[in-house]
């Protein structure tokens, strides 16, 4: 097979033409979904910062989606949202539940401290290290400037 | 033994059963009615993925053994594998059996270096005299392992494959059996450089391409002289480049060529992308659909190619790339009592 054949120029054919991802299609759904969810926490969080103030009704707001998308997780609906909707469920904070239940769920066979324990931030890991990272950093970098100020 | 082992026409090693065992998704494909046994929630009974899919192997050598008429202390040696850590489906599901095992990996060729290594073993002086061979693979225990959680929220490419939960299991035998294995060809790995592993179909055909060319080339044949020519599980993109690469070298398969991962699901609606893989896709495939069919004098001749993409996700993350593989089988129908 060495006759015709170049891995290099083959990687190059094979990048050019592998199908694209639609992505005017997955775009408007993410946008769809997306603003719907938004649209949902909207909703939740006007007739909430009556009730209470606006402040505690967004940490309540924060707190119904988590627990929604958690457990639209445990019931195994949200991978089947998410296979249509994409960034539209993995950007809001539903994502972000979804990403720390979903391991958890899956290493659940595997006991609670070498499975659950060590797995559930396998997706999550990375963003709440950066975050608080970064966070940390910007913290330390307003204190420095505040010295000069 | 040379490069390519075309067995002596008297001394076949000969397939004397075969067996499949699906997943729901699988059942519910095209060859849905063709599959022995189907467990439409992926779980064969057992606790974890893991577990299911080592049932399913116990499952799919039951059944193949039942089939052939055959206690399960005849076979001599059993090759098995599957798409495992440590192909611990294959080791926990069919140790109880009690047959001497060989465990192997060969990513979703695997069925076909088990062919390769059983009719090695059957055709060596004083070697096995029935030698069973198992592959399997699990949507949930593959999911799992290669990529991300089950309930994980992601979409996938359209050039990325769906592992099918399914399991074949072929006894042979030296002397029963209306299937001949003609010739065995192990494959190279062969590596294209490719890093994507949403396209698995595009690192696997240069592999295929390299074991069919270097085969027809040894036997000085052509595409025409077998009545189908079957992959393990390229897929749709995998298909076409196969295709492309062959076309270059002036080698024409389109209207012969079937593969096992194309015609496991109905693309208009199952949601697959490219098609199946895994372990268990061609086994079941060939189990089913072209076992039976050269079996009955259907097909005369078949060439079937298993693919395997040979893939680490933790050696890709270090910079490696996926290499495909392609181990050769060619099937004949019996012809009399030779």
């Amino acid at each position: 097979m060495d006759r015709h054949f170049s891995p290099p120029d083959y990687r190059e054919r094979v990048r050019r033409r592998a199908a694209a991802t639609p992505v005017v299609k997955n775009a408007a759904r993410a946008f769809l979904v997306g603003g719907a969810i938004c649209a949902v926490g909207q909703g939740l969080y006007i007739p909430l910062a009556r009730l209470t103030d606006p402040r505690q009704a967004s940490v309540w707001v924060t707190v119904i989606l988590i627990f929604a998308a958690a457990a639209l997780t445990g019931l195994g609906l949200f991978d089947r949202l998410a296979r249509h909707a994409g960034a539209g469920t993995l950007l809001p904070v539903t994502g972000f539940a979804n990403s720390v239940v979903s391991p958890a769920l899956d290493s659940r066979s595997e006991g609670l401290v070498l499975g659950v324990g060590a797995k559930i931030f396998s997706i999550a890991g990375p963003v709440i290290l950066y975050a608080t990272l970064a966070g940390s950093l910007y913290g330390l970098a307003l204190w420095v400037a505040s010295l000069f100020a | 033994m040379s490069r390519i082992t075309v067995f002596d026409p008297a001394r076949r090693p000969r397939i004397l059963a075969a067996a499949s065992a699906v997943g729901g998704e699988e059942f519910h494909g095209p060859l849905g009615p063709l599959f022995d046994y189907h467990d439409e929630s992926d779980r064969f009974g057992a606790d974890t993925w893991e577990h299911a899919e080592g049932a399913l192997s116990h499952v799919v050598l039951s059944l193949a053994l039942k089939r052939a008429g055959m206690d399960h202390r005849e076979p001599d040696v059993l090759f098995a594998g599957d798409l495992e850590n440590q192909c611990v489906a294959s080791h926990e599901g069919l140790g109880s059996f009690g047959i001497p095992y060989c465990g192997l990996y060969g990513a979703c060729s695997t069925v076909g270096e088990g062919l390769t290594l059983a009719s090695l073993a059957l055709s060596a002086p004083g070697g096995a005299r029935v030698a069973a061979v198992v592959t399997t693979s699990h949507y949930c225990a593959a999911e799992r392992q290669f990529r991300t959680p089950l309930e994980y929220g992601s979409q996938r490419t359209p050039t990325a494959q769906w592992t099918a939960t399914a399991g074949g299991a072929f006894l042979l035998s030296r002397d029963r059996g209306e299937v001949e294995i003609e010739a065995v060809m192990p494959g190279r790995v062969t590596d294209a450089g490719l890093r994507d592993p949403g396209n698995m179909g595009a690192a696997m055909a240069p592999a295929a391409a390299d074991s069919l060319l270097r085969y027809l080339e040894a036997r000085g044949e052509g595409p025409g002289d077998y009545d189908a020519i079957v992959t393990g599980d390229l897929a749709k993109d995998g298909s076409c480049w196969l295709s492309e690469l062959l076309t270059k070298e002036g080698v024409l398969i389109r209207e012969r060529h079937f593969d096992c991962g194309t015609l496991l699901y109905d693309y208009e609606k199952q949601d697959v992308h490219a098609g199946g893989s895994g372990c268990g896709c061609s086994a079941a495939v060939l189990a089913a659909r072209f076992f039976p069919a050269i079996a009955r004098g259907e097909m005369r001749r078949v060439l079937f190619l298993a693919t395997g993409a040979l893939m680490s996700p933790s050696s890709l993350l270090q910079g490696g790339h996926i290499s495909g593989i392609a181990p050769v089988v060619c099937l004949r129908r019996r012809e009399g009592d030779v």
